[in-house]
């Protein structure tokens, strides 16, 4: 699915080295879990695969499915089946919620050369995906994360994955601002979309968001690089003794 | 003194070059006024304080610069609306394109036919508000068109209007030179909705002067035509009297030069008087809102919004201002004037001033100017949206706040669709 080879990134701005060789290869239908001390460059990794300006990629390359997506414009990236549900959601006055789904969605099947969805089929469909995340009416009719609570915009970040059925989702601390029952329900939401043919890229600082969304490879990031990757045991092994003992044996290494 | 001197002789240059329409005797006593007070005034020049950010000569020169008719495929504006039409073609009323000016609770007549009575309800306004809103600032394009106009409407309001009145004004004549007084008098718990289209002329000089009785309220919404190289100089005049509520929306797209004044006397009590606009240039287009809003009474409530979206270097002015007499406690006032440069070649300036003489008031301005928001661009795209696309969500984001100023949803749609066949228009 999405496969990262020995990539490099600079911020343009400041000629600063971010990510310095990471390589990751994550299959169909796996949870593959980042998770890093604070400047280790998760968020950088989101933003890069996602195509933010001000990054600068150096070395190595980044394909989904096969196909680089380093040269694509963010929208191609999106019509090609990635997401990124972001940390800081935002704020759009003065465009309705419903209004912004949909021409997201239609934007994504016309550069898929898919007929648009009509009025009626997109309403009949985002009424039942929001009635499972508790987003109501008056929060698709509001504008974009406008007045939203932090754990309203998290779900509706969620909405958005659902609507946009992506194959490669990549949630940014999604878990971020968020009190104990909205981690449940947006884990809930994320895990009725694991699907065979999905992967998701969970980036976080803590275990807990994995006690609900199990997964099935954790990375542990550092300095730009991946330094460790085990199973769902060392998302508790960080959780227990903190990072110093990974960075020590990591620089040791 | 040289510069009076010089002012003086271009406003006789220009008073010489316009004729003084024949009338009865209220109508030809109040064009002598404004005739003697605009030679005691002088035409506006280019050094005056409130023309800064404006040059007013092809405003007052003797000819209209000429202007390119416009070959709009598109449907006209409002066109989907039940409304009563009232057809100017270059300032001139054309009654075959009109309809009859009948409709219950309303009257309506030409202001060229009332001008032969020698007497008239219009007398107590005509020209009467303007002179008002003379102080204390002068205008003196609006007292010209008090002296000058050669036609307009006069209409009284008694109940609710049964449909809105559509004053639509169709440019024929590349170098017309139109000069229109509208006089809208709203008794008590009347209603009306103005709206007002096209561009009139390749120069236009209009005053709409409005009294809105207790009670009553008054909707404007106004599409400023988009032929390129017209120029407008408009002014309204508004009174508001208790518990009455004037809401004014002008939509301005393309347009070499346009100056729209606003006048607003807010002078019973528990008043409401909104007024916002939104102007979307690109290339040659200068836009000037110039705003002045008197609180005079207790408890009232007055906004000012305006945004406008300036490329390929348009200019974007807004003066406003809001003064709060003694005594006039209470009061609730906002303003924000806000520009989106889509490039780095336009301009916005602003001057938003706030005057108070009353100590239990709550009154907030704010002017902002900047470029499409990064973050938001990214996070649309991000969701598959192209960029084109993108912006253009984010320029309707922009405006939204003065465009939801109008209450009505399918004239606010009648706008929205302006708004996205100019965007549509536009390249990427």
């Amino acid at each position: 699915m999405l496969e990262i080879k020995n990539l490099h990134v600079k911020l343009e701005a400041e000629d600063k080295a971010i990510l310095k060789g990471v390589d990751l290869v994550i299959e169909p239908g796996k949870v593959h879990a980042i998770m890093g001390p604070n400047g280790s460059g998760k968020s950088t990794l989101s933003y890069v695969l996602s195509g933010r300006d001000g990054y600068e990629v150096t070395e190595g390359e980044a394909t989904l499915d096969g196909v680089d997506i380093l040269e694509m414009e963010p929208e191609e990236r999106a019509a090609a089946g990635l997401f990124l549900a972001f940390q800081y959601p935002v704020e759009i006055p003065g465009v309705g919620n419903m209004t912004f789904l949909r021409t997201a969605v239609n934007a994504q099947r016309k550069a898929r050369g898919q007929d648009e969805m009509s009025a009626a089929d997109f309403l009949k469909v985002i009424r039942e995906k929001a009635k499972t995340l508790q987003i109501d009416a008056d929060m698709l009719k509001r504008p974009v994360n406008v007045g939203f609570s932090g754990g309203e915009k998290k779900r509706n970040e969620i909405l958005q994955m659902a609507m946009l059925e992506p194959k490669m989702c990549i949630l940014d601390e999604t878990d971020s601002g968020l009190d104990v029952d909205a981690m449940k329900l947006v884990s809930d939401g994320v895990n009725a979309l694991r699907d065979a043919g999905r992967s998701f890229l969970v980036i976080t600082h803590y275990q807990r968001l994995l006690d609900h969304i199990k997964p099935d490879v954790v990375h542990i990031m550092a300095d730009g690089r991946i330094i460790k990757t085990g199973g769902p045991d060392l998302a508790l092994e960080v959780e227990k003794n903190g990072y110093a003992d990974l960075l020590a044996e990591a620089g040791a290494a | 003194m040289a510069k009076a001197e010089l002012k003086q002789d271009a406003t006789e240059a220009r008073i010489a070059t316009l004729d003084m329409p024949k009338g009865g005797k209220w109508i030809a006593a109040a064009r002598a006024d404004a005739l003697a007070r605009l030679r005691a005034m002088g035409l506006p020049a280019r050094r005056d304080e409130y023309w800064r950010y404006t040059r007013p000569d092809t405003l007052t020169q003797a000819d209209a610069p000429a202007a390119a008719l416009f070959d709009g495929k598109e449907r006209p504006v409002f066109d989907s609306v039940d409304r009563l039409r009232i057809v100017f073609v270059d300032g001139v009323f054309d009654a075959a394109s009109s309809d009859d000016l009948t409709m219950s609770g309303v009257e309506i007549e030409r202001l060229e036919s009332a001008s032969g009575a020698d007497i008239h309800w219009a007398k107590d306004l005509y020209g009467v508000l303007e002179a008002r809103g003379q102080k204390p600032v002068d205008r003196p394009l609006a007292v010209l068109n008090s002296a000058f106009a050669t036609d307009g409407v006069l209409i009284r309001v008694t109940g609710k209007a049964a449909k809105p009145v559509s004053l639509i004004y169709t440019h024929a004549s590349e170098s017309s030179d139109a000069i229109l007084h509208h006089v809208v008098k709203l008794e008590k718990g009347a209603e009306l909705t103005l709206l007002e289209n096209g561009p009139a002329a390749a120069r236009f000089n209009k005053v709409l002067e409005v009294e809105v009785a207790d009670g009553a309220r008054f909707h404007h919404i106004r599409a400023q035509g988009r032929d390129h190289e017209r120029r407008a100089a408009t002014h309204v005049f508004a009174r508001l009297g208790t518990e009455s509520q004037f809401k004014s929306f002008t939509l301005t797209v393309n347009g070499v030069l346009t100056r729209n004044e606003a006048v607003i006397e807010l002078t019973g009590d528990d008043a409401v008087a909104h007024i916002a606009g939104a102007a979307m240039g690109d290339g040659a287009f200068h836009h000037d809102d110039t705003v002045f809003i008197t609180h005079d009474a207790v408890n009232c409530e007055s906004r000012q919004v305006f945004k406008k979206v300036l490329r390929n270097g348009a200019v974007g002015v807004f003066q406003g201002k809001i003064l709060v007499k003694e005594g006039a406690q209470k009061t609730d006032g906002y303003q924000i004037s806000q520009s989106l440069l889509l490039d780095g070649d336009s301009q916005f300036l602003a001057k938003p001033e706030l005057e108070i003489y009353a100590d239990d008031v709550a009154c907030s301005h704010g002017s902002t100017s900047g470029a499409i928001d990064m973050d938001a661009l990214y996070y649309l795209r991000s969701r598959g949206v192209p960029r084109k696309e993108a912006t253009d969500l984010l320029v309707l984001s922009f405006l939204a706040e003065a465009v939801d100023e109008i209450e009505d949803e399918g004239l606010r749609e009648e706008i929205v669709s302006r708004l996205t066949g100019w965007l549509d228009r536009r390249g990427g």
